[in-house]
């Protein structure tokens, strides 16, 4: 549903250097196009925690680097993006993959759904949902938004339509 | 843990051993080694890991090693904080970088919050299942890694064992310390890391 070679065109606008991924089964499908991207280089972890922790590192080194998990990993690493972003003050930017935004009828009553933007709410990190490829453009706007206000960011990146 | 070791090193014995042959890397200490370390070194590419996201210290490690592949980088972690997040281990050595040394300081408890045992503390585990640190980090991938248990070894192979091509791993057996194990922060982050941030630079 976003075109993976669309994202990482944007991904070269916003100067991103490093991806640090778990990805779901959306944002998966882009690790050819983040493979391919010569000017980044892309870092598995095998939890979500790490994500945040390691994206500080390669920040607090320089560089510049992006964040991308599931919703579900925005659970569970809640307490290193605690750390890295108000602790650290290092202010890192995510896109989130908003499980099954576009096919609640798939998941009735999903919790992950439920609580995404609340969590986020309470951390205060600011957002932009995007509900469709035409609204891939606003992950650059909303970026630079984040960068000028120095502060964290994300995008959530509605999911769940074929 | 060995539990055939009676006792295992002092920490600040230990650290102290550490620091003296660091050389010019990032140090970046967490748990119990934070509450030591500013009163062993005041090196400007040291990094009390205080305030803390417990078990993250080897990430943040690993992004600023990506981040300055020229620049070394040690971790001293907490046993506890090993067991915390484990899989970082295979992220690190997916990663393999050659700056990059991870230092356990293993003791079998949380001290900070009051020696409680962790859950690989043979104190608490059936008889004959023993947690090994040291083989963990080899079958999470890496090709140097080591246990030390007694003082005088580490002091005579610390310096060729922290010179290592990375990642290394490197276990130190230590007691627990006595007395008041909490830690408090050298200062606020907001002051301390831009001043990190730029040694870094220099």
């Amino acid at each position: 549903m976003y075109p993976g070679e669309q994202v990482t065109a944007l991904l070269e606008q916003m100067n991103i250097s490093h991806v640090v991924w778990l990805p779901d089964s959306e944002l998966g499908t882009w690790e050819e196009a983040l493979l391919r991207a010569p000017f980044l280089k892309l870092i598995r972890v095998c939890r979500e925690g790490e994500a945040w922790a390691i994206a500080a590192g390669l920040k607090m080194g320089g560089q510049n680097p992006l964040v991308i998990i599931q919703c579900t990993g925005l659970f569970e690493s809640g307490d290193a993006m605690r750390n890295v972003c108000f602790d650290l003050k290092l202010p890192l930017f995510a896109i989130i993959g908003y499980r099954s935004y576009l096919a609640q009828d798939k998941l009735p009553g999903d919790t992950a759904l439920k609580f995404t933007e609340p969590v986020l709410d309470a951390w205060e990190v600011p957002y932009q949902l995007i509900k469709s490829q035409q609204e891939l453009p606003l992950i650059v706007e909303h970026y630079q938004r984040c960068l000028q206000q120095n502060t964290p960011g994300a995008i959530l990146l509605a999911e769940g339509k074929v | 843990m060995n539990s055939n070791s009676p006792a295992g090193m002092n920490l600040v014995d230990a650290l102290t051993a550490l620091n003296q042959f660091r050389n010019q890397a990032v140090v970046i200490s967490t748990m119990g080694a934070a509450r030591e370390w500013p009163r062993i070194s005041n090196h400007p590419l040291d990094l009390v890991y205080v305030p803390s996201s417990m078990g993250q210290a080897p990430a943040l490690g690993l992004g600023l090693a990506l981040a300055c592949p020229e620049q070394r980088v040690i971790i001293i972690n907490g046993d506890g904080c090993m067991l915390m997040n484990l899989g970082t281990l295979v992220t690190i050595s997916a990663e393999a970088p050659s700056n990059f040394v991870l230092v356990v300081i293993e003791n079998g408890v949380y001290e900070v919050t009051g020696r409680q045992p962790t859950a690989a503390n043979p104190s608490i585990r059936p008889v004959d299942s023993q947690v090994d640190m040291v083989e963990m980090a080899r079958a999470a991938g890496f090709k140097n890694a080591h246990r030390y248990c007694d003082l005088e070894t580490w002091k005579t192979e610390s310096e060729s064992v922290l010179q290592e091509e990375g990642p290394v791993f490197i276990c130190l057996e230590c007691v627990p310390c006595s007395g008041d194990a909490s830690i408090t922060s050298p200062g606020p982050m907001r002051e301390r890391l831009p001043l990190f941030q730029q040694a870094l630079t220099e």
